[in-house]
């Protein structure tokens, strides 16, 4: 089992509490209709967590700005995805 | 701010900063606008630069520009479960002034060159994402900030990156298809620069770049690298995402197992882990360019899907966009002609008369060959270190029986008429 938190802990973030940049739009359609929910696996940083119940939750505090989850919802367009305020988000040391 | 100027462009990564330095050295009053703490700290790159597309931007940059080792020798490597098959490049003409290839570190890059931009006379905004365009009937007219503030030009560039929100928002271009994107992860792991030397068989500045493919990508269509920079090695791994999506494989755990394959493990051994990046890397070739200019816009890099996946090229192309459309912009404005879609389409033209159309053009089919035939990442590598495997163990077998088995291998993993298949694809999608 591999610690993504571990590698996300070397990175530097300045997270705009309680402003998250990316909002699932509606939590039923991931719930119910979304029976893949391919977020929870391909998000690089596991930004999203598959509940026992099918519910999705997303927490965006360790979110690379990447876009895949956006993407990959190709089906549902169910994220609203935007950036961060500028200044905020993941700030790379090397990129 | 209501001030007004002729040319705004959105973002500091390779294109925007070309783009905006042209613009600049060529006299207009620019405003650049970056959601990053600094130019760089939002981007992302395994990271090669390629002389020759800065060179033509600013000619002597090798002066003070943050650059790591200059490459005197690709690896390609095709690998199996627990091999490799490889070929190696090395060459003193690689070794020779002025060097044509370097690895750098984006960050400080991106940095550097933005410092290029201000010299030059742009005004750069950081800390300030652009929310919107402002529409003056069919006209781009300016952008809306998260900053409260609106501002105006005769000409918006965007060079806003892969994912190209505004673009988008404006109805200029649809969405991405997982297909038409890969996503990468990678790591920087830090090591002396005498241990790197040792490892990789070089000597000071010199650098070595692996490019890999096989199944490392755990049978999607992707890529693998490992490069080396002055005291730390980039390695990662990036495929379509529309297989990520469809194997269910998390892509940091793909990149745990590459690191873990046989042949890469001891070249990383030892290094601390400084940082995990992502990104999105627009590959789905010509066929996916969307419009790049329109009255009053234009779109350059990654946000104009600007790479050649199969050279690994991307930052260059990205700079010589951002060149083409800043002249363009030039021209027109030295001519008092107004930016309007018809006189920016000389933009399109130059692009397509450049190498980065022309080089996009050539392997048109290829996104479509790859995304339809995985045994080229999964059969191909198996049956390459196979082959390798068998020819090259001395166990008393004669050479002609082995030969007979390697032959025999390939026709029963891909049947005769499917290895003709297979050449013929490959034929058709590089030539």
């Amino acid at each position: 089992m591999i610690k993504v938190e571990e590698k996300l802990f070397q990175n530097r973030y300045r997270v705009d509490a309680g402003r998250p940049h990316i909002e699932i739009r509606d939590a039923d359609i991931c719930q119910h209709t979304c029976t893949s929910k391919p977020c929870t696996v391909c998000c690089p940083a596991a930004c999203y967590t598959r509940e026992g119940d099918g519910r999705v939750t997303l927490i965006t505090d360790g979110c690379l700005e990447c876009g895949t989850c956006r993407i990959i919802c190709s089906e549902h367009g169910n994220v609203d995805w935007q950036y961060p305020r500028g200044g905020y988000g993941i700030l790379f040391k090397f990129g | 701010m209501s001030e007004k100027f002729d040319v705004i462009v959105v973002g500091a990564g390779p294109a925007g900063n070309s783009a905006a330095y042209t613009l600049a050295r060529g006299g207009l009053k620019v405003l650049q606008i970056e959601r990053g703490e600094s130019p760089g700290s939002k981007n992302v790159q395994g990271a090669i630069l390629y002389a020759d597309a800065l060179e033509r931007i600013i000619p002597d940059f090798r002066d003070d520009a943050p650059l790591e080792r200059h490459i005197i020798e690709q690896r390609v490597w095709v690998l199996s479960d627990d091999a490799y098959v490889g070929s190696n490049y090395r060459s003193a003409a690689f070794d020779q002034e002025p060097y044509n290839r370097y690895t750098i570190i984006r960050a400080q890059f991106d940095k550097w060159f933005s410092g290029k931009v201000q010299e030059a006379g742009a005004l750069l905004l950081c800390e300030t994402t652009v929310t919107g365009l402002i529409h003056d009937g069919t006209r781009v007219a300016g952008v809306h900030t998260d900053r409260g503030g609106s501002v105006y030009a005769d000409l918006v560039i965007l060079a806003d990156g892969v994912n190209s929100l505004l673009a988008k928002n404006a109805g200029f271009h649809p969405e991405l298809k997982p297909r038409d994107v890969a996503l990468a992860v990678k790591e920087i792991h830090f090591l002396p620069e005498p241990t790197i030397e040792s490892r990789f068989n070089v000597q000071a500045d010199q650098g070595v770049v692996i490019e890999m493919a096989g199944k490392i990508t755990q049978g999607m269509v992707g890529t693998g690298f490992l490069y080396t920079n002055r005291e730390s090695l980039t390695i990662g791994v990036g495929c379509l995402l529309s297989d990520f999506k469809a194997r269910g494989v998390p892509p940091y755990r793909m990149l745990e197992d590459m690191k873990a394959h046989p042949a890469i493990a001891p070249l990383i051994e030892g290094g601390e882990m400084k940082e995990y990046c992502a990104h999105l890397i627009p590959e789905g070739g010509y066929k996916a360019v969307p419009q790049t200019y329109g009255d009053g816009w234009m779109l350059v890099g990654d946000a104009a899907m600007l790479v050649n996946s199969v050279h690994r090229e991307g930052s260059n192309l990205a700079m010589t966009s951002g060149r083409l459309a800043a002249e363009t912009a030039l021209e027109l404005k030295a001519a008092d002609r107004p930016m309007s879609a018809r006189n920016l389409a000389a933009y399109r033209a130059r692009l397509e008369d450049s190498f980065v159309l022309k080089d996009l053009k050539k392997y048109q089919r290829l996104p479509q060959v790859f995304d339809r035939n995985h045994q080229f990442f999964t059969d191909y590598p198996d049956l390459l270190a196979g082959a390798a495997h068998t020819l090259l163990t001395v166990d008393g077998v004669d050479k002609k029986s082995k030969e007979k088995t390697v032959r025999q291998s390939f026709v029963k993993r891909r049947s005769p008429f499917g290895l003709m298949g297979d050449a013929f694809k490959l034929w058709r999608a590089f030539e």
